[in-house]
């Protein structure tokens, strides 16, 4: 199982899931640039946290124009696994690989804490290791989590089980819709998530509830 | 041809006061030229002989503190300080104020404080990896602190978040002294390995000297002369003074700049900070005992038709000066471009020892080098030391009962939980961090090692009012506490040492007074200053702020697995006191906000020996594992450490203790608070009495209360309310 990692101008959270991937895979994942027409073989893509391009036009949006994401949407339609992490769900978004957008949170600031997340969907190709409606302990850290949808998408994503991840009763630390943390698209292979799996998956940084997603997606694809 | 842009206005005795200086500070200028200056140079002198580039005021008393000791690698006078943290590691740290532009401009100005002191860490070759800040406010009533502080705190958020270097602690204060002249203190702790750090000093006549990062605009000129002068009713005038930051520029200069350290090509590099292109040219070729020649036709300018004046003194952000090894610009030069940045050779190292500036095809400025660096005058202000206090009684007070004591405390703008404005921080990004915000010191891994750092921002400025000896002691041995609290060794400090205006004798009093203390404890603790900042002038309208000489302390634990937290873990467990309490409440927060008191008294007394005792026992007890839990006890005393203790993990505490408001809520010092597991007891009391040190036990843990026999009993959950509840409620206008 190969993964790759792309590394926008600005990503700031490329090697922290890099340790993560190593630490499931056994082998150091590739690191993509941004600039790059061509991906590298792999099995699984990785968009990770930060601020691609300063996201100063709006998160996510310039990056999903970047060349490396031409190639990352055609990989995607062919049936490559990606996952996108607060940033990278931004922009998976924003490259229409998966639906709604994120907007600014609701209290209008930053919100770096731990949540509580309900597994909402334990079956697709990263969750099937965790059980239905386990309740998890996840940091999130982001200015723009608020996922925002249409009626007709909201019902969509429940209809087909596409709610990965949905904060805990009361904890929902942006309004998002239907305390939206995560979502994937209809093949289960495309994840985007706000929170962050890599920052909780190691007994000594406070749990290792982010560990099975990891390792999750390599037994998947292996 | 151009229109001309330089040297339009011949200088005269006017123009060079308005320009900062004095008229004996002009003429020496004169007679180091032997002319009289041009604009450009006069420009360029004012900079470096600001208060704030030149230490004129200060240098007489830093030269006293204690700067060395095996751990220290670098000490003061480079960009940062740097420290042996073992196994080849080293760490780079600083901390440096953004007063002033925070006032004027509270997002930009603290952003770009973040900014300024992660470039002086990054350009000695460490990869920044935590952050930290001391903020103080005024009143939380006066109309302008709640703009203040969420500017403030969005702006540090907004650049370390974005930049992805976790802030992991800090400390506020409010008091009325800082209403119209807040303070903004940033701290940067970076690691590197020992044979890879770099120094500003230039060698090798010919070498390239090499522009990256941003362009230069017109933003910040003269902002080291604003943080000069003290404020008046006009200063917010000042606002276009104020730079502009850009944390998506410094984080490619950063990668950028990290690649290139990987190779050999660089001999010398210096961030632009204060008086950018001016004082890092300066400072390099003076250190390397060369001369420079700069081309400013080649610097990269984001505006046009700016004269050399204006790209000599612009504080545009996100800038580096470097040189190169002759022959390595294209290597170079193809990292930055990768990364989208500008590269641009501007000059190069000369035998002259004369800073020699082009542009438009002219020479603008010849000056000799040593006057501009190290030319400024030593000045050894009048000083007057202050009164010693007498020392407080209480007798005479009228003390509410103690529950009731406890709850304003907890909800009370010093001790109130931070939460609102931590949690605006990204504290765990680059996966190191093991203790964040709310630890009595933080802990961030050495990444991919067993090793820790622990890192701790301390000082209490109304102490340090009362009494700046004391005080200065007592900010460098509360640092010293916390780290020693989770198990690590305190290695060295660095400080920001912000006071009123140097010219007051009173003030200057205070400074040398505070200076004393802090090199007292320094010595005595072994725990040496490597690096710092000083800002004067913080007054407006002729009223100074309380002396705050804010402490940057780090130190190392070699495996973190050993490292403990400041909170009750265990139920029935056994809880110590370390250190005596004899009811020190003189400048108690105690005094101030329940007696409601502000006579000014004796602050509580710092016992250096009995400090660097009970912090070696604790290090110990932790290492041995008797040890489980520890906290300091400072702000509020016993009663509110020991709640703090409680509310960390919700286990409660039951206490047979007798004792008075003195007892409860004295701020004696070189006091921690210690679980002890029921099978460590014997151990733990054996070893405290073989080491002399003062323990006695107060209570069990356990159950959802704090529980002190006859005196109070308290839900944890309503402690909780109350001490979460203030800074929220302050922040959406419902208080204050």
């Amino acid at each position: 199982m190969q993964a790759a990692v792309i590394v926008f101008p600005g990503s700031n959270c490329d090697r922290d899931v890099a340790v993560c991937l190593e630490a499931a895979t056994g082998t150091a994942p590739l690191m993509a640039w941004h600039g790059d027409a061509a991906l590298p073989d792999c099995d699984l893509i990785v968009l990770p946290g930060g601020f691609s391009y300063g996201d100063y036009l709006r998160c996510g949006s310039m990056a999903a124009n970047s060349p490396i994401m031409r190639e990352v949407v055609a990989q995607a339609h062919k049936g490559a696994a990606v996952l996108g992490i607060c940033n990278g769900f931004q922009i998976l978004t924003e490259c229409g690989l998966l639906p709604g957008v994120l907007m600014q949170n609701t209290g209008l600031n930053f919100v770096c804490r731990d949540t509580r997340l309900k597994v909402s969907n334990a079956q697709n190709a990263f969750t099937h290791l965790y059980q239905q409606d386990e309740e998890i302990i996840i940091p999130v850290a982001h200015n723009e989590g608020n996922y925002f949808a249409d009626e007709a998408t909201l019902a969509g994503l429940q209809e087909h089980q596409q709610i990965a991840f949905t904060y805990g009763a009361g904890d929902n630390p942006n309004g998002a819709c239907l305390d939206i943390a995560g979502i994937t698209d209809r093949s289960g292979k495309i994840l985007g998530m706000m929170p962050h799996p890599e920052r909780r998956a190691e007994a000594a940084l406070g749990g290792e509830d982010g560990k099975r997603l990891f390792t999750g997606i390599v037994e998947s694809l292996a | 041809m151009s229109t001309r842009l330089n040297n339009l206005v011949d200088v005269t005795d006017d123009i060079a006061r308005e320009h900062g200086l004095t008229d004996d500070e002009y003429k020496m200028i004169v007679d180091h030229l032997g002319r009289t200056p041009n604009m450009t140079e006069l420009g360029v002198f004012s900079v470096m002989w600001s208060e704030h580039c030149s230490y004129k005021s200060s240098r007489k008393w830093l030269k006293k503190l204690p700067t060395e000791g095996p751990q220290v690698i670098q000490g003061p006078g480079e960009n940062a300080g740097v420290i042996d943290i073992g196994d080849g590691d080293t760490a780079i740290f600083k901390m440096e104020s953004h007063n002033h532009p925070s006032f004027i401009e509270p997002y930009q100005g603290a952003a770009t404080g973040v900014g300024g002191i992660m470039r002086d860490v990054f350009t000695m070759g460490a990869r920044p990896v935590a952050n930290l800040n001391a903020l103080r406010f005024g009143e939380p009533s006066h109309p302008k602190t709640r703009h203040l502080v969420a500017g403030v705190v969005s702006g540090i958020g907004g650049y370390g978040n974005c930049i992805g270097v976790p802030t992991v602690g800090g400390e506020v204060n409010f008091d009325a002294s800082y209403n119209g002249n807040i303070l903004v203190n940033a701290m940067c702790v970076g690691t590197a390995r020992a044979d890879k750090i770099f120094y500003a000093a230039a060698t090798g006549v010919g070498s390239p000297v090499v522009y990256v990062g941003a362009k230069t605009g017109r933003d910040g000129i003269h902002g080291a002369t604003m943080a000069s002068a003290e404020f008046d009713d006009a200063s917010q005038e000042k606002r276009p003074t104020v730079q502009v930051g850009d944390p998506f520029t410094e984080k490619l200069l950063l990668e950028a700049c990290q690649e290139l350290m990987a190779s050999d090509a660089i001999i010398g590099i210096q961030d632009m900070g204060a008086a950018g292109l001016t004082s890092s040219s300066v400072e390099m070729a003076d250190k390397g005992g060369v001369g420079i020649f700069i081309d400013l036709d080649k610097v990269p300018c984001r505006e046009t038709a700016m004269s050399g004046y204006e790209m000599l003194l612009s504080e545009s952000q996100e800038r580096m000066l470097m040189v190169l090894k002759p022959g390595r610009e294209a290597e170079a030069e193809k990292i930055f471009h990768r990364w989208g940045l500008d590269f641009a050779v501007i000059g190069e190292l000369t035998d002259s020892h004369r800073m020699v500036v082009h542009h438009q095809g002219e020479e603008i400025a010849d000056m000799p080098l040593g006057p501009l660096a190290d030319g400024a005058p030593e000045y050894d202000r009048p000083h007057v030391a202050t009164p010693k206090r007498p020392a407080f009684d209480s007798n005479q007070a009228a003390h509410p009962a103690i529950v009731d004591s406890l709850k304003s405390l907890m909800g009370n703008s010093e001790i109130a939980s931070r939460r609102w404005i931590w949690e605006q921080y990204d504290s765990m990004v680059m996966g190191d961090t093991l203790v964040g915000p709310g630890g009595d010191a933080a802990l961030v891994r050495v990444h991919g090692t067993q090793k820790a750092l622990a890192m701790s921002t301390d000082v209490t400025p109304r102490y340090c009012f009362a009494d700046p000896i004391e005080g200065g002691k007592q900010a460098v041995a509360e640092a010293y506490r916390n780290i020693s609290a989770t198990g690590a060794t305190p290695l060295a400090i660095t400080n920001c040492l912000n006071f009123g205006n140097p010219e007051r004798p009173e003030i200057m009093g205070q400074f040398v007074g505070c200076l004393d203390g802090m090199g007292q404890a320094c010595l005595a603790l072994d725990f040496p200053v490597v690096s710092g900042n000083v800002s004067l002038y913080n007054e407006t309208n002729g009223t100074g702020i309380l002396p705050t000489p804010a402490i940057g302390g780090v130190g190392v634990i070699a495996d973190y697995n050993k490292a403990i937290g400041n909170g009750f873990s265990e139920a029935g467990a056994h809880v110590f006191v370390i250190g005596g309490s004899h009811g020190a409440l003189g400048c108690s927060l105690y005094q101030r906000h329940i007696l409601q008191d502000d006579t000014i008294v004796a602050p509580p007394a710092v016992d250096l020996q009995a400090e660097r005792a009970h912090g070696e026992f604790v290090r110990a007890a932790i290492a041995a594992g008797s040890v489980s839990a520890a906290h300091d006890v400072s702000d509020g005393g016993l009663l509110v450490a020991l709640s703090e203790m409680t509310m960390r993990h919700g286990i409660g505490l039951t206490s047979p203790q007798q004792g008075d408001a003195a007892y409860w809520f004295g701020e004696d010092q070189g006091r921690y608070i210690v679980q002890v597991s029921a099978a460590q007891v014997d151990g733990f009391t054996a070893a405290a009495q073989a080491a002399g040190v003062d323990v006695n036990e107060i209570g069990k843990t356990g159950g959802d209360e704090l529980t002190i026999d006859a005196t109070l009993t308290i839900s944890i959950a309503e402690l909780t309310r109350i001490n979460q509840d203030w800074f929220p409620d302050l922040m959406s206008g419902k208080t204050a």
